[in-house]
């Protein structure tokens, strides 16, 4: 999951092994040194959460983009579809389980919105099936055929949704329980961006364990540095592929929820939007790096936020002066994966 | 020279444009090592994933144990029962020595399920694995890599092992090694396929011998009779076994 280096070992002495953090002391070290410069601790807690709630949605959306592109050098610029199709289901449904979110009730509130995620994922998991099998498969190996195809595959999913839900923006108001916010001292956190934390922190949990713990995961790592061989040794790598893209798709879906709840306006332009931020984010963590993606989305989320008080002009371009600065340092990314 | 376990019979294979292979003839013997001498370019790795299916056959046939496998896919030609070895190792430099052998041990879902004995057999084969078994791959030494990858095709058995320079880069004393264990392998009554440039590493091990030269087989015999005969190794190979050793 992440890189490693070792020292020269002793004769007869076992190396060492050192986990690369230095990545992963970027997030501390970003939110030390923004907190002199916001000035105020409330504010600075209050921009650090909602840094944290915008980089785990980013992260639950781009981790399949990712994977995919790991797996089967396959850059998929369709991805956004998902997540707009993803906002849009979650409106109808939430539409029409208004008396559930309006209502104080916890329970109520879950009653809508759980069912209206699972019924995102498996739409957008379903429709990732055919794109794979429509869209991607004809042009494998392929990247030019790919980036047009998969962009017309978006633009394609983007008119059947205006045909569907019309083209105009639709509110999609957060569940009662879900709003407001919560005192921390004189810091005011608002109640979703804390879900939207839990839930991403969860999401990277069960990933994480996927990857480092099941066979299924060591198969999918070993195809991103390897395909050959992992076929070699008598695996079916399409196959794995494509149950990846479909859990990338759902998840998609999924982000597409969130980031429709975070935004409380879903547009059919929404996917595409954040099309570009998740291409940043799994470029700055190294392209099939499932560790860097996570490390890359919370890095755009804290940036975005901070620059975005201290500096709003240059909050219009901090994504790609972030890109820059960690290309500079990191020219495969963060967490660059070995490839064969 | 016993029934064959694989047979290539007239295999031309095109890479993009150009032609590698011109028409290979090979029988590789049950339960024999067999070499594959040539020079650089000779056509031997070609040789081994056109076998594997890694690239294609465009005219020709590989049978193995009879059957025709020659369009089927890379996966399905590892489970009939056939090990790879490339010569870069595929080691996956992310994963731990004992992920690596998990993902070889196709019947086990987790690292307890394999074959405790085999897993004994092979530390006996290569104890630096035992001592590396939780490490990353990527920092193991080249030696030890190589060991690695000739483990993952063992750690179940199967029918044939084709490996493809395991000498290659190695310093002497993990070629002795290396030495020693294909030995010991071919007691077990293992058929290798085995792809050499190092003459004297597979003139120790080689049952038959099969040279290669512009994408065709220029000579099948056994090594005992080329590795006796100078004249021969000097008109196929531009040596001799004296000047080798």
């Amino acid at each position: 999951m992440s890189s490693s280096t070792t020292t020269v070992p002793a004769s007869g002495a076992l190396p060492t092994v050192k986990l690369d953090r230095l990545p992963m002391l970027l997030l501390p070290v970003l939110a030390l040194a923004a907190l002199p410069l916001v000035g105020s601790v409330s504010s600075w807690v209050t921009l650090t959460f909602a840094g944290l709630a915008m980089g785990m949605i980013i992260f639950i959306m781009a981790s399949g983009l990712t994977l995919v592109f790991g797996l089967m050098d396959v850059l998929n610029f369709g991805h956004g579809v998902f997540i707009t199709l993803g906002a849009f289901l979650a409106v109808t449904v939430l539409g029409r389980a208004a008396g559930w979110t309006e209502s104080e009730h916890l329970l109520l509130n879950l009653a809508a919105v759980v069912p209206a995620m699972l019924l995102a994922m498996a739409v957008t998991g379903a429709l990732g099936l055919v794109f794979e099998r429509v869209i991607i498969r004809p042009v494998y190996g392929q990247p030019l055929k790919q980036i047009m195809i998969t962009m017309g595959g978006m633009i394609v999913g983007q008119e059947l949704i205006k045909a569907i839900w019309g083209p105009q923006a639709l509110p999609l108001p957060l569940p009662a329980s879900f709003r407001g916010s919560l005192l921390m001292g004189e810091a005011a956190v608002e109640k979703y961006r804390l879900i939207a934390v839990a839930l991403g922190l969860g999401i990277f949990a069960v990933l994480f364990w996927v990857l480092a713990r099941t066979k299924v995961g060591l198969l999918i790592r070993a195809g991103v540095q390897d395909r050959e061989m992992v076929e070699s040794l008598g695996y079916r790598i399409r196959r794995l592929f494509v149950g990846v893209f479909a859990a990338g798709s759902a998840l998609a879906g999924l982000g597409g929820v969130m980031w429709g709840l975070y935004q409380q306006t879903v547009t059919p332009e929404i996917g595409a939007e954040v099309n570009v931020l998740l291409f940043i984010v799994i470029i700055i963590g190294g392209l099939g790096s499932v560790g860097g993606c996570f490390i890359g989305a919370l890095l755009l989320g804290l940036v975005a936020n901070y620059v975005g008080f201290l500096a709003p002009k240059v909050a219009l371009f901090s994504d790609i002066l972030l890109m820059v600065l960690v290309l500079s340092w990191r020219p495969q990314g963060l967490y660059p994966v070995v490839k064969r | 020279m016993s029934e064959p376990l694989l047979q290539l019979e007239g295999v031309h294979t095109h890479i993009g444009a150009y032609h590698i292979l011109h028409g290979v003839d090979l029988e590789v013997a049950r339960g024999e090592l067999t070499v594959l001498l040539g020079r650089n370019g000779a056509g031997k790795t070609t040789t081994l994933r056109t076998i594997m299916g890694l690239w294609r056959a465009s005219k020709g046939c590989v049978r193995f144990q009879g059957e025709d496998i020659t369009a089927r896919r890379t996966p399905e030609i590892a489970r009939a029962g056939i090990a790879y070895v490339p010569e870069n190792m595929g080691i996956f430099s992310d994963l731990t020595v004992r992920e690596n052998m998990l993902l070889a041990a196709r019947s086990a879902g987790r690292a307890e399920d394999m074959d405790c004995e085999r897993l004994d057999w092979i530390f006996g084969l290569f104890p630096a694995l035992k001592r590396f078994w939780q490490y990353p791959a990527g920092l193991l030494s080249g030696g030890q890599k190589q060991m690695l990858a000739v483990a993952r095709a063992i750690i179940e058995p199967r029918h044939l092992l084709l490996v493809d320079e395991p000498s290659k880069g190695l310093a002497p004393a993990i070629i002795q090694n290396m030495i020693a264990a294909f030995r010991e392998l071919k007691q077990t009554d293992t058929t290798i396929l085995l792809v050499e440039q190092n003459f004297n590493f597979a003139r120790q091990l080689g049952d038959q011998v099969a040279v290669m030269d512009g994408g065709r087989i220029v000579h099948a015999g056994t090594m005992a009779a080329l590795a006796g005969d100078e004249a021969l190794q000097q008109r196929l190979l531009g040596l001799s076994l004296a000047s080798h050793q």
